[in-house]
């Protein structure tokens, strides 16, 4: 579906033609990516991070693939065979940095990506699904880095899988058995090992499987844009081809340049220095931390000191991760408000950068030891998320009175265009 | 139904939260040993930074010969090959000859019987120790970490190394008994829990180099760190000059994707 005045497909050359009417492929590139493709002419930079994602992951799979030929999953030779990869494979060192801060980057486009969405009310209707897709994309991002993490077989790979499975035991009379299960074993070793290179290889596949479904989601109404007003006629709108294809064509030239400089210059800032020693079960490090992109999930977890109701405080934290990221899935309904984008939103602005403080205090919470003040204030972060989501976005989208807006995209550009005309002639 | 329902787990969540916070103690549990604990002193070598890195191979040379004569009576190197000192600025005819200076576990070739052989440059540097019991039994209990990723594996890295390597010292008057170094133990504030199996590995003058530098503690020290960052990565220099290359061909790339949105938007005002 698309609008009325998108430019229809007409091949010209007979080959085309021809492969117009026995698989129509060029006519589907023609009208999701190309000119037959229209889009709101406003879009601001914060709409590449889509794309970029995009090319994370195909730089992922590439990447893992390449490796996935020179590594062994076996618990006696993991830790050995990514060395070997750093040390003897031809550009082994270059595809191993790569792949170990692409993760990095892809969360780092994924979570821009994210607040992108909220910032502009992306998940409001008519584009509800491909929020829910995008929080399915994003658990599945979660367990395939997780279990990538494990496969060199360090110190952190191991005391990782163990503290995570080790979440499921909290839950009462049969978590014990789901996490020997999960694990194949009592604590994580070969089997364990081997079951994650499996599913690491698998998931990205998936990923992309749903990729395809969130796009497909999101091409039924088009995108939003930082007014959040619909199109309403041709001229709110350019053809993707050349104008988006161009802008992402930049986009993708920063996002590597910035990945280049962390790959090749500090490419193991990011990571731990304990995963440089081989997996040991009887030696546990002082300070088991996860990856950058799960410490203020992790925070969470560990701000719950107190055993409330029947729960304990275990259980509270497991149930609590697990829930700030589950009520994602329930925002399209949390928040009632009409209006999209926060730019008229003056209200709602002010909780969104206070979140934005929040997630960024409970990451840095995330990787300080169990100790004061980290302690208090990873559980006052936690307060904030939980009340931001679930009490005050309701209340707000309630009360909140809307700025006045423009009656269509091309008006917001045009008075944009037209002040900013005037403030140049005025310091002229 | 999704509000008033979500209004309630909210309210759960933040309602165990209060009661975490008032039911947590605000003061840690005091510390003593963070009071004695150091951080580390830095180190500069040559294959520090992305300004025109690179090895300084007669320090690399030093330091390899410290290993060789001190560090690898208990500590294994056993990711590095001989063939791989040729970064180091030895000929093949000194790499043989070098392996040949060790010799590496093998089998008689006739009985099938456990034996030694000459090293050759395809050889790694073969292990103080058959197994980690006997390296445990020779250290009273302690086992000698393998050395090759060292510079990698520890928080602080080379800094960490170095300072270790030159912060023994005896414990201070004021240390609380129960951090006073027990028997086999010595006392080094770098370390995290301020005493550590090692004993001070080096002496003044304990190796004699080859090119006159003075072999003070210090200066072997910095040396065997040098050698213990290239062990840990000697792809290190190759990575940074590769790393530039990648990165101007990019920064083109970028200026001419830019110019041309710039040019294909230039009619749409946005």
């Amino acid at each position: 579906m698309s609008f009325p005045w998108a430019k229809p497909y007409e091949p010209t050359h007979p080959l085309m033609k021809w492969m117009d009417e026995k698989l129509p492929i060029p006519r589907l590139v023609y009208n999701a990516t190309g000119p037959g493709y229209p889009v709101p002419r406003n879009l601001n930079y914060f709409w590449n991070f889509g794309v970029l994602a995009g090319a994370a992951l195909m730089i992922q799979i590439i990447t893992g693939i390449v490796l996935a030929m020179h590594y062994a999953a076996n618990a006696s030779v993991a830790f050995n065979s990514v060395e070997h990869i750093m040390r003897d494979v031809n550009a082994g060192w270059f595809i191993r940095y790569a792949h170990m801060n692409g993760a990095s980057m892809f969360f780092i486009v994924v979570y821009l990506h994210i607040f992108r969405g909220l910032y502009y009310g992306s998940y409001k209707a008519p584009r509800e699904m491909v929020w829910l897709l995008g929080v399915v994309i994003f658990l599945l991002m979660m367990a395939t880095a997780f279990m990538g993490y494990v496969l060199p077989w360090g110190q952190m790979s191991f005391w990782g899988a163990q503290v995570i499975t080790g979440f499921f035991s909290a839950i009462p009379i049969v978590g014990e058995p789901v996490r020997e299960w999960l694990l194949g074993g009592f604590v994580p070793d070969n089997a364990t090992l081997n079951r994650f290179f499996s599913l690491h290889y698998l998931l990205p596949f998936v990923i992309l499987g749903v990729i395809i479904l969130h796009i497909w989601a999101l091409h039924i109404p088009g995108s939003s844009n930082p007014t959040g007003i619909e199109v309403k006629d041709e001229q709110d709108t350019v053809p993707f081809h050349p104008y988006y294809t161009a802008k992402d064509g930049f986009g993708v030239g920063v996002f590597l340049l910035v990945f280049v400089a962390l790959t090749f210059f500090s490419p193991n800032t990011l990571g731990h220095a304990d995963n440089y020693i081989p997996a040991n079960s009887l030696s546990t490090p002082a300070h088991i931390v996860p990856e950058w992109y799960f410490l203020p999930f992790y925070a969470i977890l560990k701000a719950f000191t107190f055993n409330f109701l029947w729960i304990d405080a275990k259980l509270w934290g497991v149930i609590a991760m697990f829930a700030s990221i589950a009520l994602l899935f329930f925002l399209p309904w949390l928040d009632s408000s009409p209006i999209k984008s926060s730019n008229y939103r003056p209200l709602y602005r002010i909780f969104f950068w206070i979140l934005v403080a929040d997630v960024l205090l409970l990451g840095w919470c995330g990787m300080q030891p169990a100790e004061q003040p980290w302690v208090i204030l990873s559980q006052l972060g936690a307060i904030y998320y939980f009340a931001h989501f679930l009490v005050i976005l309701p209340i707000v989208s309630r009360i909140e009175r809307p700025l006045p807006m423009p009656n269509s995209i091309t008006e917001a550009v045009l008075a944009k265009h037209a002040t900013d005309v005037k403030s140049v002639s005025a310091t002229a | 139904m999704v509000r008033p329902l979500g209004f309630l787990v909210g309210l759960g969540f933040i309602t165990a939260l209060v009661l975490a916070i008032f039911t947590t103690p605000l003061k840690n549990e005091p510390n003593v040993a963070h009071e004695f604990h150091k951080h580390p002193k830095h180190l500069k070598l040559a294959s520090d930074g992305v300004v025109l890195p690179h090895w300084d191979k007669a320090q690399l040379q030093r330091g390899m010969q410290v290993y060789k004569e001190v560090c690898s009576a208990c500590h294994s190197l056993h990711l590095v090959a001989f063939r791989d000192i040729a970064d180091l600025g030895y000929s093949e005819g000194q790499i043989k000859t070098f392996a040949k200076g060790f010799q590496v576990p093998s089998i008689n070739p006739d009985t099938g019987e456990p034996a030694t052989r000459d090293g050759l440059p395809s050889d790694y540097f073969p292990s103080p120790y058959a197994n980690e019991t006997a390296a445990r039994a020779a250290n009273n209990n302690a086992l000698p970490p393998d050395l090759s990723l060292i510079t990698k594996a520890r928080e602080g890295g080379k800094d960490y190394i170095y300072s270790l390597l030159t912060g023994f010292q005896s414990p201070p008057a004021n240390l609380p008994a129960e951090l006073k170094p027990g028997t086999g133990l010595h006392y080094n504030p770098y370390f995290a829990n301020l005493n550590l199996a090692m004993a001070p590995p080096l002496a003044p003058n304990q190796v004699t180099y080859a090119d006159g530098t003075k072999a003070t503690v210090d200066q072997m020290s910095k040396d065997v760190t040098a050698f213990l960052v290239w062990t840990a990565e000697p792809k290190l220099i190759k990575r940074i000059q590769v790393g530039y290359a990648v990165f101007f061909f990019l920064l083109i790339f970028t200026v001419l994707t830019y110019l041309s949105y710039r040019n294909i938007w230039a009619d749409k005002k946005h």
